[in-house]
């Protein structure tokens, strides 16, 4: 009689009980005794049914273990051995899925001169200098990339259209502009434009924070924490610190714009990673609503770099941070570190993805000349082109990006539990790291698989001890663009 | 399913397959019993009909007669109900038992 073995999941304990996150499909079943108990057995070794009947009789009678047996085996949680697993389609996005955010770089300039900057630092990928590339984005443009976006938009009711730099409010006449033209002929093409804009805080004069108040502009800062932290890189070009300027003006945002939700953006670095100290002074002190932090990318030898140990001591304060959220949210109270809740929302809904982000898919960046590359991180580089706005996208070279950049396609990741929801991680990181796009993360996998693993706990331990908090995440239907960093 | 509770939607969605599975298979909704035989349907012999009935088997005349009548593509030797002969089965109530009332049409 053919054996019995543990197919691809990852177990966990959360709330008490012992779960399992499957993969590829991103099922989370909570397991009862019996399931674990057969589980466990198979763990040890591959085995007959009879013989794990007969090793379970003590606990449970034949009957149950053998429907326990085909439940975990329509699940796919345990399989014969012998049979191939089947292997998950490579499913490739339908043709023309519609765009639904443009991060529009309406500038390059900046001024600050933040020393890991990816635009600007050591490692920019695109000669912003030299004046190969427009410093400002013209109206002309703007409303070029207005048109493109709405067009290529589709079906969809609602586009996205997030404002990035450079420093964006640098150029905030063509913002303005941009989104004038927007609203008009989205209005004519019976559809809605939602607007959001990253910024380094030092140019939100009174009159830029009421037009974005009035105009329900959705706000990301990009600030890493108290004054020391801040100050470390993020200078302007003489070197000194920007905190002073900054946090009054951040706080005079947030005391005017209501209509939003306003998050900070915190890029940490080795010599920056103190997460609760970070968090409890954004939120508390300060008053952001959520705060969302990512390492830096940068290729290893800087000095800033975070290295494994970095990794694995970034790790641990996010568990302790995240335990705060999960205490908040057993209660039913906000808590603002949006990582975990951007995760557990992908959890819940059982996401599995075929590529990292929406990049070159669902999201494009747009260049100061109009150039349509994968992302905002891309924009202006001419080997990561996608088209123009005038002549929109080249869906050649579009399928080929997507054909290349599948899941199915990266080997390493082929054997990690972790892969519904990270699929190999930023491009731009990897090709910062590793000079190619389609490379997987790899330097950081323990810390997506522990961070992975956290969440995932957290999700589970709500759904026993709190599951009403995770109806928000079904009411959600419409994908809301998240920050952009 | 007894041992496995789904947490998330993606748990829900295989839960709902697997329970499909486990239940008795569906039984199809009755369909009205029509004779049918021939080249179109595979119906070899006439051991039992489409819905596994046999209450009309062994009566080859008025299956000849009706499924040509009927269902067949081929230009029968039937008269043509549509256009010239739309009452030609206006007395046979029940093929089994009234076909010796059917009409006699001539072209």
């Amino acid at each position: 009689m053919s054996e019995l073995a543990l197919r691809e999941f990852h177990s966990f304990q959360a709330g008490g009980k012992d779960f399992v996150y499957l993969v590829p499909s991103a099922a989370v079943f909570e397991l009862d005794e019996a399931s674990s108990a057969v589980i466990g057995r198979l763990r040890e070794r591959s085995m007959s049914r009879s013989d794990l009947a007969r090793q379970l009789s003590a606990l449970f009678p034949a009957d149950e273990v053998r429907e326990t047996v085909s439940e975990l085996m329509r699940a796919r949680a345990i399989g014969e051995v012998g049979v191939p697993e089947e292997p998950a389609p490579k499913q490739m996005p339908p043709e023309n899925f519609p765009l639904t955010t443009m991060v529009l770089n309406v500038t390059n300039q900046c001024n600050l001169s933040c020393t890991y900057c990816y635009e600007y630092g050591e490692d920019k990928i695109v000669d912003t200098e030299n004046g190969k590339k427009s410093k400002f984005m013209s109206e002309e443009t703007a409303r070029e990339s207005v048109d493109f976006m709405l067009r290529e938009s589709g079906q969809n009711r609602l586009a996205h259209l997030t404002f990035f730099g450079g420093e964006t409010l640098m150029n905030f006449p063509v913002l303005k502009f941009a989104m004038r033209y927007a609203r008009e002929r989205a209005a004519e093409l019976g559809k809605e434009v939602d607007f959001s804009l990253t910024t380094n805080a030092t140019l939100l004069r009174p009159e830029i924070i009421e037009f974005l108040a009035e105009n329900r502009v959705g706000v990301t800062i990009s600030i890493d924490g108290p004054k020391e932290m801040q100050d470390e890189f993020r200078v302007f070009k003489n070197g000194s610190g920007s905190y002073d300027i900054v946090a009054p003006k951040i706080r005079e945002l947030l005391k005017r714009h209501r209509s939003r939700p306003i998050g900070a953006r915190v890029t940490l670095t080795s010599r920056t990673l103190d997460i609760r100290k970070i968090y409890k002074h954004l939120t508390e002190e300060i008053g952001f609503w959520e705060v969302g932090f990512a390492p830096v990318t940068t290729s290893p030898d800087r000095k800033y770099a975070i290295a494994n140990e970095g990794f694995d001591s970034m790790l641990g304060q996010f568990q302790a941070l995240a335990n705060d959220f999960l205490e908040a949210a057993l209660e039913n109270r906000h808590h603002g570190f949006s990582n975990v809740k951007d995760t557990i929302e992908e959890i819940h809904k059982g996401v599995s993805k075929a590529y990292p982000c929406g990049a070159g898919l669902g999201l494009m960046g747009v260049s100061t000349d109009g150039d349509v590359a994968l992302c905002h991180r891309f924009a202006g580089s001419d080997a990561h082109k996608l088209g123009t706005v005038r002549d929109g996208i080249d869906r050649l070279v579009q399928i080929d990006f997507l054909e290349k950049h599948h899941i199915a396609d990266k080997t390493d990741c082929s054997k990690c539990w972790a892969r519904p929801l990270c699929s190999g991680g930023c491009y731009h990181e990897a090709y910062t790291r590793y000079g190619e796009t389609a490379r997987p993360n790899l330097h950081y996998c323990e810390w997506i698989r522990g961070w992975t693993d956290t969440c995932l706990k957290i999700y589970a331990e709500l759904s026993v001890r709190n599951p009403k908090y995770l109806e928000q995440f079904d009411e959600k239907v419409e994908y809301e663009a998240s920050s952009v960093s | 399913m007894k041992h496995l509770r789904s947490v998330n939607r993606k748990a829900q969605r295989i839960e709902n397959d697997v329970v499909a599975l486990q239940g008795p298979p569906q039984q199809p909704a009755a369909a009205p019993h029509i004779p049918l035989g021939c080249s179109l349907v595979f119906s070899p012999g006439w051991e039992a009909d489409r819905n596994g009935g046999t209450a009309g088997l062994c009566q080859p005349v008025e299956r000849d007669l009706f499924d040509c009548h009927t269902g067949c593509f081929w230009p029968a030797q039937v008269p043509d109900q549509l256009n010239h002969a739309p009452d030609w089965t206006a007395k046979c109530a029940a093929a089994q038992k009234d076909w010796r009332k059917i009409d006699l049409v001539f072209p």
